[in-house]
């Protein structure tokens, strides 16, 4: 593991540019020069419109992808290679289609060498705590979208990952369910603050959840065009906390500008 | 519709076509037999002839001649197929040196390699089991390949991420994506070690099923040509079963609609 003692930020990216080759001779820019500093124990939602780039950026930050300018930093040094400090609850389907839940979630402790029966023991607590208990033995694809998602979350979290990516972790759910993860997210992430990347569509999950509220603009070449801190006490409690005035200033404000982004990005890519 | 049912109805085609053969071999229409019983014999001789196989145990000695035979083919090209297969998979510039050979070979008909296997290897099971492993070598080799390409990258940089070097890799998720597509063509590669086998002792061999089909032919014993067919069928249908029961043993964690594969 990387020195904590340089403890700079969880993750700093600086002016970070991604471009992809495509077939032809033009490259295609998703990211430009987007900078974004997440704080260890910090609480970050990443919005923005479809295809603005926001996975792409998770990338980064979990050393999957090599920016094409920029530097990455992880509590203060340069990122080379995959982050060890970084969970990452992918946008799609990652668990292993031939491991069980338990198994799936086992197997994190058992790449870093716990013996099998603690790591299976482990790994049923936190079905438990996931609300996943009774599926212990079921294989993926027997499983809904949003209990995959959960298995998803125990197998990262099992890790105690310094720093979590999550990528739309609750896209399949429904609004009840949405509401009870989120708060479950909240309690798992306060009783052990982890700096927290999280992307979504969602603008009033990303208050509801969030310390901070990043607006990324449509793409291509999408920037980071806003910065908001969450005034709203902790604990929270997801469905109260929509209550607030403060939530409903805050949220105006972010729309006012998020919809313009919105409204382009679907002209760009014809509304999908 | 139920077990029973389906069962019947499978029972009656057999019937159906039994009773065909026997009408058509031994029933006079207009003033001719349609099917020539010299050609075609009819179900009763043929019945006696496999009753006779069996009482004698003459069979028996056949039968387990074609079945070790088979086996070894399906062993041996297997381990080749998925070592290989491992191999080319993770070793791009392998691969694409060698790929306009094994294209060569695999289009090659394995038939014309067993005159060369029985010079090579003698009349013995060793050049029957040469032509079953050249035929299932290829299937498990392209399956293992494949499945190890096919990967979802999504599930990949999700076992990189959890920390997993490249022999954990190997084991949690290549190993397993490359078994369950050749498990996949699990029933194409026993079928192609059997095939290997009993052509090999069709070609020369002193015996085995092949063989004992290929005695009949040569003194026209068209009944005893079609009792060894029927053994063979029979004898196929059940390590088909086998493979069957293994197979969804082995696959319980695949979604039932992927079943079609391969
Ligand atoms: N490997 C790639 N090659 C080329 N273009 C890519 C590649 N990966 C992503 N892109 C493009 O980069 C842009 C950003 O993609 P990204 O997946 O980060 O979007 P996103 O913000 O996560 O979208 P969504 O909210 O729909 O998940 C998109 O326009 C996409 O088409
Ligand atoms: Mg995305």
């Amino acid at each position: 593991m990387p020195a904590r003692e340089g403890r700079g930020a969880a993750v700093a990216l600086r002016d970070v540019t991604i471009s992809f080759r495509l077939g032809g001779t033009a490259d295609f820019t998703a990211v430009e020069a987007a900078s974004l500093t997440v704080e260890d124990g910090e609480f970050v939602a990443i919005v923005g419109p479809t295809g603005c780039g926001k996975s792409t950026l998770l990338n980064v930050a979990a050393g999957l992808l090599t920016p094409s300018a920029g530097s990455a930093e992880i509590f203060g040094a340069p990122l080379a290679g995959l982050n060890p400090d970084a969970g990452y609850l992918f946008q799609a389907d990652a668990l292993f289609p031939w491991k069980t839940a338990v198994e799936n979630v086992a197997i994190g402790l058992e790449v870093v060498g716990v013996a099998s029966a603690e790591a299976r023991a482990r790994a049923k607590e936190w079905l438990g705590r996931v609300g996943l208990a009774p599926f212990a033995g079921r294989y993926p694809h027997m499983l809904s979208g949003g209990q995959r998602k959960r298995v998803g979350l125990a197998q990262v979290l099992i890790r105690d990952p310094k720093i979590l990516l999550m990528d739309e972790p609750f896209g399949p759910l429904d609004a009840q369910t949405r509401q009870i993860m989120g708060n479950l997210l909240l309690e798992l992430w306060s009783a052990d603050r982890k700096a927290v990347m999280f992307v979504t569509h969602d603008l009033e999950e990303a208050i509801a959840l969030s310390d901070r509220v990043v607006i990324m603009s449509a793409g291509p070449a999408a920037r980071i065009i806003g910065d908001w801190r969450v005034p709203l006490p902790r604990p929270r409690d997801i469905g109260e906390v929509k209550l607030d005035e403060a939530f409903h200033v805050l949220h105006r404000d972010i729309w006012a500008k998020l919809k313009d982004e919105v409204l382009k990005g679907y002209a760009r890519t014809g509304g999908g | 519709m139920s077990r029973l049912t389906l069962l019947a109805l499978q029972v009656l085609v057999a019937v159906v076509a039994i009773a065909l053969w026997h009408v058509l071999t031994t029933v006079e229409i207009g003033g001719r037999m349609l099917l020539p019983p010299f050609f075609f014999s009819n179900p009763f001789d043929v019945a006696a002839r496999i009753y006779k196989m069996f009482a004698t145990g003459l069979v028996w000695r056949h039968l387990w001649v074609t079945l070790v035979e088979s086996a070894l083919a399906f062993v041996i090209g297997s381990v080749g197929g998925i070592v290989v297969g491992f191999w080319f998979a993770r070793k791009p510039l392998v691969a694409a040196v060698f790929d306009p050979y094994v294209k060569m070979a695999n289009a090659l008909p394995r038939v014309v390699l067993a005159p060369i296997f029985t010079l090579w290897l003698g009349l013995g099971i060793w050049s029957k089991v040469a032509l079953g492993v050249t035929l299932v070598f290829f299937i498990v080799f392209f399956n293992v390949y494949q499945g190890i390409k096919e990967v979802s990258p999504t599930v990949l940089a999700n076992a990189r991420m959890l920390g997993m070097n490249e022999r954990q890799l190997m084991r949690h998720v290549y190993w397993p994506s490359a078994l369950s597509w050749m498990f996949s063509s699990l029933h194409t590669s026993v079928g192609f070690a059997v095939v290997g086998a009993v052509v090999g002792e069709y070609l020369g061999s002193a015996a085995g099923l092949g063989y004992m089909i290929q005695q009949a032919e040569g003194v026209f014993d068209v009944a005893g040509v079609f009792a060894g067919m029927f053994v063979l069928a029979a004898f196929v249908i059940v390590i088909d079963a086998v493979v069957t029961l293994v197979e969804n043993r082995l696959l319980v964690w695949r979604p039932a609609a992927a079943e079609t594969r391969g």
